[in-house]
């Protein structure tokens, strides 16, 4: 029997949505950025990404105030248990109607995949993009800061490397996005704060 | 002798000849000026020669003409304390008509004195002073090649005998109505450099005479009107701003104008402008700190050469000399019927609309002087060499106009040449095409050993550009460089953003993200199918 549970309050899927959003352009506008292709134009593209960068970083702020006082953050707690019960499903149990081995409660949103890959992107990723893409934004003043022998190639390298661990991740959340309960389940939940749990 | 060198002076330079003065103009007395010239009795009435002229104009400007004697437009002599090379128009040599020595009458039409014609000029004179090439409002005032830079108040039959009448000059006249310099009177001899219009620097040419807004945003006649000496801004006739010991990086910050600032150069954009010009615009900020590693000009002069007039950009000597079946010399042409080829001279590629050459500058240049040996096993020789990196704190990203060519060397002592060219005489290239008795006649001229042999060698010469502002909205885009294969391609020292990237992390990145795509996709159909089957 299907039941259904508040899983994703206000504030978070408000935060998820324009995070997405901002990353997704912030994407967009890297491959003008990059020299990979012209949709912007270098210029506007400059603009469009600083802004956007600012304003993720904004978002930020809340979040982690959110985080920090609803006391959200232990969702990213690594844990060991099930994860071998996970690959297993994603290997073959998804396949064969198998039941998932993760019961979502509002305690434990993530299954326990998902908690390591929010952890790795949370923990590593963007802070490796945020502190190359703040290098960046103030290049010229490095050297009043004592950090003009950061050189320029190796911030736009990180940069890039932190950009290409968020396409993948963004490819493999979008079809992961699917691996509900049903096929929408994940995406209900996500738009409306109820998950649906068999 | 000197007669029969004026007769080819006139066939040579016959159209330079009116370049400087082919608009009379009746100008008015600018309201600024608290002299009128032409109320002064000294100056009633005509005048044989130049000499005259400024004979009359040391009886007021009692130290003018030994300011003058100080300058290098005076000595042609210039002493790079930087490196101690001696250098100056009558040492350096260049890849256009390689060198002064042996050509002296010639190219000392552009000297600002009368008479220098060979070594027995007399430099302390200061009656030789041309007061007029500079000074001239009319453009009528001419001087005549081949005759050491003479001005003559009377028709002249030049050579003597020849038949061949110089029309004179209204001296009388042009004294009465002296001014400032002008764009006229400096681009009479810069923007012919390299002996014809815009040959030389790509950067000054006729059309710099009365430049709209596009050509130069400063020098527009109908906007700015700058003249060269509102940014050359000159006091006790030496005028600042040296091709020689150049101002790459101006760390000085504005200048108060008027002020003298010891060792600044008011001729550099920073002078005016400060090191953070962009006052306005979602850019203004990220442009400013471009001014820590690029020249202004880089991006502010997208090109050069705009104004119409080509300028020289190869001049390859060693294929002068070919003649008819009549053994005449001849000239080929391109289809807009600018030369391509003369016997005298070789082949050359002419070109407008340049875009620039890009390399790091520190403003030191060493130049390769006759006395100094050349390796032609590394070509191509540097005329001059630019020295300046990404890590000295001194360079930044300039434009350059690089001259290319192929000119002659003594090929045991392994020194460069200054082959005698111009001249009516059995040496002169440009009559006998004979390069040996060219080479022997202009090294016994510059007091140097040649040993017969010759061969020739590619070299190179640097020119920055700094001439032709264009407009702010006509400045390079930013994808210019930001881009592959930009234009700041081969620079080292840099990372830019849009042009380069590391392989691996591209090539690893891309790889793993087609990768996880293939992945959930495969696992997608397999669920699918999977699903299907139950």
């Amino acid at each position: 029997m299907t039941q259904k549970i508040y899983i994703f309050k206000r504030f978070e899927r408000f935060w998820h949505w324009s995070q997405a959003a901002l990353i997704i352009f912030l994407m967009i506008t890297a491959l003008d950025l990059h020299g990979t292709m012209t949709i912007f134009g270098f210029a506007d593209a400059v603009i469009y990404h600083r802004a956007a960068a600012w304003t993720l970083v904004g978002l930020w702020v809340f979040a982690i105030f959110w985080h920090l006082t609803t006391g959200e953050w232990r969702q990213y707690v690594p844990t060991t248990t099930n994860v071998i019960a996970m690959v297993r499903y994603y290997l073959s149990g998804i396949f064969k109607n198998a039941p998932h081995p993760h019961r979502q409660t509002q305690l434990q949103k993530h299954n326990p995949l998902q908690r390591l890959a929010y952890l790795f992107i949370l923990a590593f990723v963007g802070p490796l993009l945020w502190t190359t893409g703040w290098l960046l934004l103030f290049y010229a003043s490095l050297g009043d800061w004592g950090l003009g022998w950061l050189s320029l190639e190796w911030i736009a390298i990180g940069h890039t490397i932190g950009a290409f661990f968020m396409l993948i991740f963004l490819i493999a959340h979008l079809y992961l996005i699917t691996a509900g309960a049903t096929v929408s389940s994940h995406l209900k939940a996500m738009i409306t704060g109820w998950e649906e749990v068999h | 002798m000197h007669s029969t060198i004026s007769l080819i002076a006139t066939a040579l330079f016959a159209g330079w000849l009116f370049l400087a003065g082919n608009s009379p103009a009746e100008a008015a007395l600018p309201k600024t000026t608290t002299a009128d010239h032409g109320k002064f009795k000294e100056l009633q009435g005509g005048f044989g020669t130049g000499p005259e002229v400024t004979k009359a104009c040391l009886g007021c400007h009692t130290e003018a003409a030994k300011q003058v004697h100080s300058t290098k437009h005076w000595t042609w002599e210039f002493i790079n304390t930087e490196n101690n090379q001696k250098l100056g128009k009558k040492n350096v040599l260049n890849n256009f008509c390689i060198s002064i020595p042996q050509n002296t009458p010639f190219c000392t039409t552009c000297h600002v004195g009368y008479g220098w014609k060979d070594s027995n000029f007399d430099f302390s004179s200061q009656e030789n002073v041309d007061c007029l090439v500079c000074h001239d409002t009319t453009g009528t005032y001419k001087k005549v090649p081949g005759t050491g830079g003479m001005a003559f108040g009377k028709d002249m039959e030049l050579p003597p005998g020849s038949g061949r009448i110089v029309k004179g000059v209204d001296l009388g006249m042009v004294a009465r109505k002296v001014g400032k310099s002008s764009r006229d009177t400096c681009g009479s001899c810069h923007f012919y450099g390299g002996g014809g219009d815009g040959v030389k620097h790509g950067d000054l040419d006729s059309s710099m005479a009365v430049p709209d807004t596009d050509l130069d945003v400063h020098m527009d006649a109908l906007g700015l009107d700058f003249t060269c000496g509102t940014c050359h801004a000159t006091s006790s006739h030496d005028v600042p701003g040296s091709r020689y010991t150049p101002t790459a990086k101006d760390k000085g910050g504005a200048h108060m104008r008027g002020k003298q600032v010891e060792g600044g150069n008011p001729a550099t954009c920073v002078a005016c402008h400060d090191t953070t010009p962009h006052k306005t615009g979602d850019h203004a900020e990220r442009l400013n700190h471009h001014s820590a590693k690029v020249a202004c000009q880089t991006c502010h002069i997208p090109e050069f050469a705009r104004g119409g007039v080509p300028t020289k950009m190869v001049w390859d000597w060693s294929t002068a000399g070919e003649v008819d079946a009549n053994g005449k010399q001849i000239v080929r042409k391109d289809n807009k019927g600018k030369i391509t080829y003369e016997s005298r001279k070789g082949d050359f590629i002419i070109a407008t609309n340049v875009k620039p050459e890009y390399r790091w500058f520190n403003g030191e240049i060493t130049y390769t002087l006759l006395d100094d040996k050349i390796d032609p096993t590394h070509q191509p020789i540097g005329i001059n060499r630019i020295n300046g990196s990404a890590s000295d704190g001194k360079s930044l990203i300039w434009p350059m106009k690089i001259m290319r060519g192929k000119q002659p060397y003594d090929a045991a002592n392994m020194n460069l040449v200054t082959p005698h060219t111009a001249g009516n005489d059995d040496y002169g290239y440009w009559k006998n095409l004979n390069w040996g008795k060219a080479i022997e006649s202009g090294m016994k001229e510059s007091g140097k050993p040649f040993s017969g042999k010759y061969d020739f060698v590619s070299t190179e010469m640097y020119w920055p550009i700094t001439h032709m502002v264009a407009p702010k909205d006509k400045a390079l885009a930013c994808t210019e460089c930001h881009a592959k294969e930009g234009r700041l391609a081969g620079i080292d020292g840099i990372y830019l953003i849009g042009q380069d990237n590391n392989r691996w992390v591209d090539t690893i990145g891309w790889t793993l993200a087609l990768l996880t795509l293939l992945g959930v996709i495969g696992h997608g159909l397999i669920r699918i199918v999977a699903s299907k089957k139950s």
